[in-house]
């Protein structure tokens, strides 16, 4: 039988384990990595990486897929004109809310 | 110079959003642990400490299929792979000679949304920006774990999911103005829009796990933006 301390170790190696996979650029990089190729890699990679995790993620993650569609519409719209992080983040959540009590 | 209580306090604002679908999301991974049997103490420590959604959620199942402490370890570096990215990205922004305990510090807040935070500030990534940020989002992840392990039912699904849409708009907020100023980062973002939607539907990418499409995607895209359109040295001084 496991013990309640086998939980907790579990819970640690898991945790220690996440955070070695955020630390380890930090432990092994000493400059910004030099060659073209990897610079301009790494200057996509957030936007990508981003709208990946955004698209199609936002309409599988409410009740109703016609709503996710018009929060992520509603949210590039408010982001194109310059309205800030809280700002389109309140405005994706009230899209929802109000689209779902309707739909 | 800003100085490093105002920065820590906008990172503390920007985490707000990004708290709030958290809260949301942890809720259904709490009431997921609650199955695979960790109590809500157990859970409140996992999250504040592990603070990964997909590396957790995988680390409670394996608990319950009696895995081994190696099959734990070795599947927690393939979900949260997407996180050495992250952490090299972080690092091509700060100069030869940062402090190593600056480099960690940077890379120990990192989650995919408080990296996407990060990355969008102008400048060297700045430690008190993401301790901000996740002084505002991750104890709400621990605490949305904790309840959803004891009530063992969802916030009214209306709630979850205006809440969890939130952490989209903040990227949405992220991407899209300098989507709008370069070209090349609008069509990236516009392609990255349709391969992960055509990845999500075809039958063999479609399989794996969200987190891994997020990191293939990510290279293949990025990769074939590098070799279309490499960036010349002052573009990555302006940004």
């Amino acid at each position: 039988m496991r013990s309640e301390l086998y939980i907790y170790i579990y819970i640690f190696i898991m945790a220690f384990t996440t955070w070695c996979m955020r630390v380890i650029p930090s432990l092994v990089m000493k400059k910004p990595i030099e060659n073209r190729f990897v610079q301009s890699f790494l200057y996509y990679v957030p936007y990508v990486t981003l709208a990946v995790m955004t698209f199609p993620a936002i309409i599988e993650s409410t009740q109703s897929p016609v709503a996710g569609a018009a929060a992520f519409a509603a949210g590039i719209i408010a982001a194109w004109l310059g309205v800030k992080l809280l700002g389109v983040a309140a405005i994706c959540c009230i899209t929802v809310f109000i689209l779902e009590l309707f739909v | 110079m800003k100085s490093n209580t105002r920065i820590f306090r906008e990172g503390f604002r920007d985490g707000i959003p990004i708290g709030l679908g958290y809260f949301a999301v942890a809720f259904s991974l709490g009431i997921a642990a609650h199955g695979y049997g960790f109590g809500p103490v157990q859970g409140f420590i996992a999250s504040i400490l592990t603070y990964a959604s997909a590396g957790q959620y995988i680390g409670f199942s394996l608990y319950a299929a009696n895995a081994t402490l190696i099959q734990l370890i070795v599947l927690t570096v393939i979900t949260n792979a997407r996180y050495i990215l992250m952490g090299v990205t972080l690092n091509q922004r700060m100069p030869a000679g940062t402090s190593l305990g600056r480099r960690i510090a940077v890379g120990t807040t990192i989650t995919d949304e408080i990296f996407g935070i990060t990355i969008a500030r102008p400048g060297i990534p700045s430690p008190y920006y993401g301790f901000g940020a996740w002084c505002a989002a991750v104890p709400m992840w621990a605490i949305g774990t904790s309840i959803g392990i004891i009530t063992g039912t969802a916030l009214p699904a209306e709630i979850v999911s205006a809440l969890s849409v939130a952490i989209f708009g903040m990227f949405l907020a992220v991407i899209v103005p300098p989507a709008r100023k370069d070209r090349m980062i609008g069509a990236a973002v516009a392609v990255s829009f349709a391969c992960s939607y055509a990845a999500a539907r075809i039958p063999l990418v479609s399989v794996l796990s969200s987190g891994n499409r997020t990191i293939l995607l990510t290279l293949f895209i990025s990769a074939a933006f590098a070799i279309i359109a490499p960036r010349t040295g002052t573009d990555s001084d302006e940004k």
